[in-house]
């Protein structure tokens, strides 16, 4: 019924435009002119206007938008690398913001200041040699800035030094779930494969490798805070996208090879939690889920996939906390080893 | 040639099978609109789904039939939707119904020829791809569905039938659609390579050609190169599908069940596909550029602006798009010094786009703007161009795309830059070209209402979309209520869905508009723009050969307007340079 009404109210609208249509006709042919298919000078100045207004509501719902949404977008990030990101993402939407509030109102200004009409005449102007070399130089040189900093910010990110050793957990994707693989007290990952992979086993780690023994399998992933953590990433079937937002952090995990990435988280989920962006995030959305009739929200870091995977894409994630060194500890003497667990 | 003039033709041979590059221009151009409407009505299923993921809509089961039990949208038509429409949009729309229907009708008319070099080969382009949209809207229909694993198809999810439905059937269509698809494209942008070097008629000079048609020549050279490689990328993703290869898999498990594939990678088809899907982007966007170049200079009744620089800028832009195709690759765990060098060529390119931009803006600086509906559509280009290529500077910048990588603040980048750009020269295009497609004129004021609420629509579906990218929403979620974080993003959704539906239902008043003028508009007078170029020497109605007479003889560039001493304020290229001209050289 539904779908019968909208073919209908479709076929009434496109009835609608052609009468409008045949109106605009027959009014000008009753006044004899070409006015339904010739820009007029009256054209010109309805249409350079509205180009201008135009700007002013691009303008207007940009500023808007910054100051509205500005609590939506991430909040500060949680790992030593994501505050350097961070600051090349300030400095970068910096020149952009500058380049786009400069060129748009030239745009748009030029099209409302230089409208046409039949006594005007446009200059002839082909080219001007100063000019373009001013506007070819001066995109370079801020580009070569920041290509400059971004190089050296990538740079260290993905080649970070070591002063103390990093704690090394493997992170294994599958349609549609993660798991966490710790290293152990040995802090070396034993050998797995899919091929492996038997009942508990659910990651195909080698029983027969010495190293894989003291491995702890969780479902949960904590992290110390202020400890480098090196990520190996797995996949059991198609491209996962492992993605930390809170962290900057995104790396595939690819079937058939492995990815890598290290970073130090710098907050703990306690910490973070009381940060007052955070804190006034989590009551703005715990108002729209009470509005819902849905239980209340607590802050927790997670970690989503990222590449599309299949049905259930939009929902594979897994909980990370990040602790104090004693809580992480403490925790993890509580899970079994994967000697335990066979 | 001459005889050709007289050729006696039958209804088949006119309008079917034709062989006139005028004709195959229209045929490229309505096919891509129908595949335009199948696609952006797709957009609008799933920004319902994406808006109001609890609401149920028996529209999406009076369409969808079993996939939309309910009114409830499955999660994997919602892939299917997103795959087709990206698929249907790059390729069908922007690429064939874009490229094909413009480089099709201008460059024979506006380098002087009387047609392409093998009328032949045009025409079987156009049939390669009118088979290539059967077999991919076929795929829609299918037991299992279209292919689902997002445009890009990468593999083991495109490979793997268990991996998820649209992978079955729905695949194989999809890659039978595309080779016949990547055949089309190399025998078009063979025929206009071989046509604008050989067939420019007396005094037309390289430097003398259009700017649309550099665009076209270059686009036409990005394709040849390119394309190949993609068609080899789905060559071997057959093989892995159907006969058992292993150059994409490499130990799978997979709906419990063990694969005995070993030693691919997965990473080599991304490769693969960016080297063509790279230059692809600007497959898309050069021949809109082209395009507002000459409606810009035409209605602003000004040369363009710089126009050695344009040429310039076009062949740098289309150089530089096969050595950054890896900044689509940055987290795949790709080397990263190689990520570096990616970061380097790609940021590069902001160079010659900004010199475009500028040169745009200044050619309407003192002129005498004509705002006609072609004129605001490539003001609008200019606009998109400008605010999607700026965020690239983010996207392309390797540590910054870490953060934002496959978020929808992509999604906003490349639907503006690319999506709205190239679209928005298509309508110039069609809105400038339609008295010499149909010899009779479009409504003017029906172009101005087409155009203010497309544009507003679009700026309105795209622009919130940074935000989203920036709160770390992932592309291609099936729904956000997975995640409390997103909560506050849900108005947003609501918001861009209101525009993407008045932004489509604008494009009823378009085709209103485009349909009813080619049987019912005014007649067009032979120049109805006052433009200097070739294509408007040409007699109103369509004749094979295109002149009736002499192919005439060039003079001049096609950017004389308002030259001073000029009676009027434009010259066409037919006309001799005169004594003075002569003297001081221009």
């Amino acid at each position: 019924m539904e779908t019968l009404l909208i073919i209908v109210v479709a076929i009434l609208g496109a009835l609608a435009i052609g009468q409008a249509v045949r109106v605009f006709e027959l009014s000008s042919a009753i006044k004899g002119s070409d006015d339904d298919v010739n820009v007029t000078d009256k054209d010109n100045r309805t249409q350079g206007l509205l180009l201008l207004l135009f700007l002013f509501l691009f303008f207007g719902a940009f500023a808007w938008m910054v100051i509205e949404w500005d609590s939506v977008t991430l909040p500060v990030a949680a790992s030593l690398h994501g505050l350097e990101i961070d600051n090349l993402w300030a400095i970068s939407m910096g020149v952009i913001v500058v380049a786009f509030l400069i060129t748009q109102p030239l745009l748009f200004g030029f099209s409302y200041l230089f409208r046409g009409n039949k006594k005007r005449k446009a200059v002839y102007m082909e080219h001007n040699n100063k000019l373009e070399l001013f506007w070819t130089g001066v995109p370079a040189v801020v580009l070569a800035g920041l290509i400059l900093y971004g190089l050296t910010t990538w740079s260290g990110v993905m080649n970070p030094t070591n002063e103390q050793e990093p704690l090394v957990v493997e992170v294994y994707a599958k349609q549609f779930g993660w798991q966490a693989r710790y290293a152990g007290g040995d802090n070396k990952l034993g050998y797995a494969n899919v091929r492996l992979v038997e009942g508990v086993n659910t990651l195909g780690v080698d029983a027969d490798d010495i190293n894989s023994l003291d491995d702890v399998i969780t479902n949960e992933l904590h992290l110390p805070k202020d400890r480098p953590v090196l990520f190996k990433f797995r996949s059991q079937d198609v491209i996962h996208s492992a993605f930390l937002p809170h962290f900057r952090v995104q790396m595939n995990c690819v079937p058939g090879s492995k990815t890598q990435f290290q970073f130090i988280p710098n907050k703990t989920t306690a910490e973070m939690r009381n940060e007052p962006e955070v804190v006034e995030k989590v009551k703005t959305i715990n108002e729209i889920r009470a509005a819902k009739g849905e239980d209340p929200w607590e802050f927790d870091y997670v970690l989503m996939c990222n590449k599309i995977c299949g049905s259930a894409h939009y929902n594979m994630q897994m909980k990370v906390v990040v602790d104090t060194q004693e809580e992480f500890d403490k925790w993890m003497k509580e899970q079994k080893s994967f000697a335990e667990l066979l | 040639m001459e005889a050709h003039a007289h050729h006696k033709e039958t209804f088949i041979t006119k309008y079917i099978f034709s062989q006139d590059h005028k004709m195959i221009a229209k045929q490229f151009l309505v096919t891509g609109m129908i595949m335009g409407i199948i696609g952006v009505g797709m957009s609008l299923l799933f920004r319902l789904q994406l808006a109001w993921p609890d609401k149920e809509w028996l529209i999406l089961e009076a369409l969808l039939g079993k996939w939309g039990t309910d009114g409830i949208m499955d999660p994997n038509i919602y892939l299917a939707l997103v795959t087709i429409h990206g698929t249907i949009m790059v390729f069908f729309v922007l690429t064939a119904g874009l490229s094909g229907t413009f480089s099709n009708l201008l460059i024979p008319l506006q380098i002087g020829a009387r047609d392409m070099a093998s009328g032949f080969i045009n025409m079987l382009s156009y049939w390669f791809f009118f088979a290539s949209s059967v077999v991919m809207v076929s795929s829609l229909f299918v037991e299992s569905g279209p292919a689902a694993a997002g445009w890009t198809v990468y593999p083991p999810l495109s490979a793997l039938p268990q991996a998820m439905p649209g992978s079955g059937m729905g695949m194989t269509l999809w890659l039978v659609s595309m080779s016949l698809f990547i055949v089309s494209s190399l025998l078009g942008a063979l025929n206009y390579i071989v046509t604008v070097l050989n067939l420019r008629t007396k005094g037309m000079s390289m430097t003398r050609l259009p700017l649309t048609i550099w665009a076209f020549f270059v686009t036409a050279i990005l394709g040849v190169l390119s394309f190949p490689v993609l068609f080899s990328a789905a060559l071997l993703l057959i093989f892995d599908r159907s006969f058992g290869t292993s150059f994409y898999l490499s130990d799978i498990l997979v709906a419990g069940e063990l694969l005995s594939n070993q030693g691919g990678s997965p990473i080599l088809y991304q490769h693969l596909f960016w080297f063509l899907g790279h230059p692809e982007v600007y497959i898309i966007l050069l021949p809109a550029l082209g395009i507002s170049s000459e409606v810009i200079s035409t209605n602003a009744r000004k040369p363009i602006f710089g126009y050695r620089a344009m040429v310039g800028s076009i062949m740098a832009i289309a150089f530089l798009s096969f050595i950054v195709w890896g900044h689509h690759m940055f987290v795949t765990g790709m080397n990263p010094f190689l990520g570096s060098v990616f970061t380097f060529t790609t940021l590069l390119i902001a160079i010659p786009s900004a010199v475009k931009a500028f040169n745009y803006i200044t050619t309407l600086w003192k002129g005498n703007l004509r705002l006609t509906p072609a004129m605001l559509f490539s003001i609008g280009l200019v606009s998109t161009f400008i605010t999607g290529g700026l965020t690239g500077l983010i996207l392309g910048d390797s540590a910054l795309d870490i953060n934002v990588h496959d978020t929808y603040f992509v999604v906003a980048h490349f639907h503006i830059v690319m999506g709205l750009s190239a679209i928005f020269g298509l309508f110039a295009g069609v809105y400038h070209w339609f008295p010499k497609m149909y010899g009779r004129r479009m409504n003017k004021n029906l172009g101005y209402v087409h155009f203010w609420v497309t544009f507003i629509a679009a700026y309105g579906v795209f622009f919130p979309m940074h935000f989203l990218g920036m709160a770390g929403l992932p592309r291609r979620y099936y729904t956000n209520t997975a995640f409390p974080m997103f909560d506050d993003l849900a108005d947003i959704n609501v918001l861009i869905s209101y525009f993407a539906i008045a932004g489509g239902i604008a494009q009823v008043v378009f085709i209103w508009n485009f349909f009813y003028s080619a049987v019912r508009g005014k007649k067009s007078t032979a120049n109805p723009w006052k433009s200097n170029t070739l294509e408007w020497t040409t007699p109103v109605e369509h004749i094979h050969g295109n002149w009736p007479g002499e192919i005439p003889e060039v003079h001049r560039w096609p950017y004389d307007y308002s030259k001073p001493g000029m009676e009027e304020d434009f010259v066409p290229q037919t006309v001799p340079m005169t004594e003075k001209e002569m003297e001081t050289g221009h």
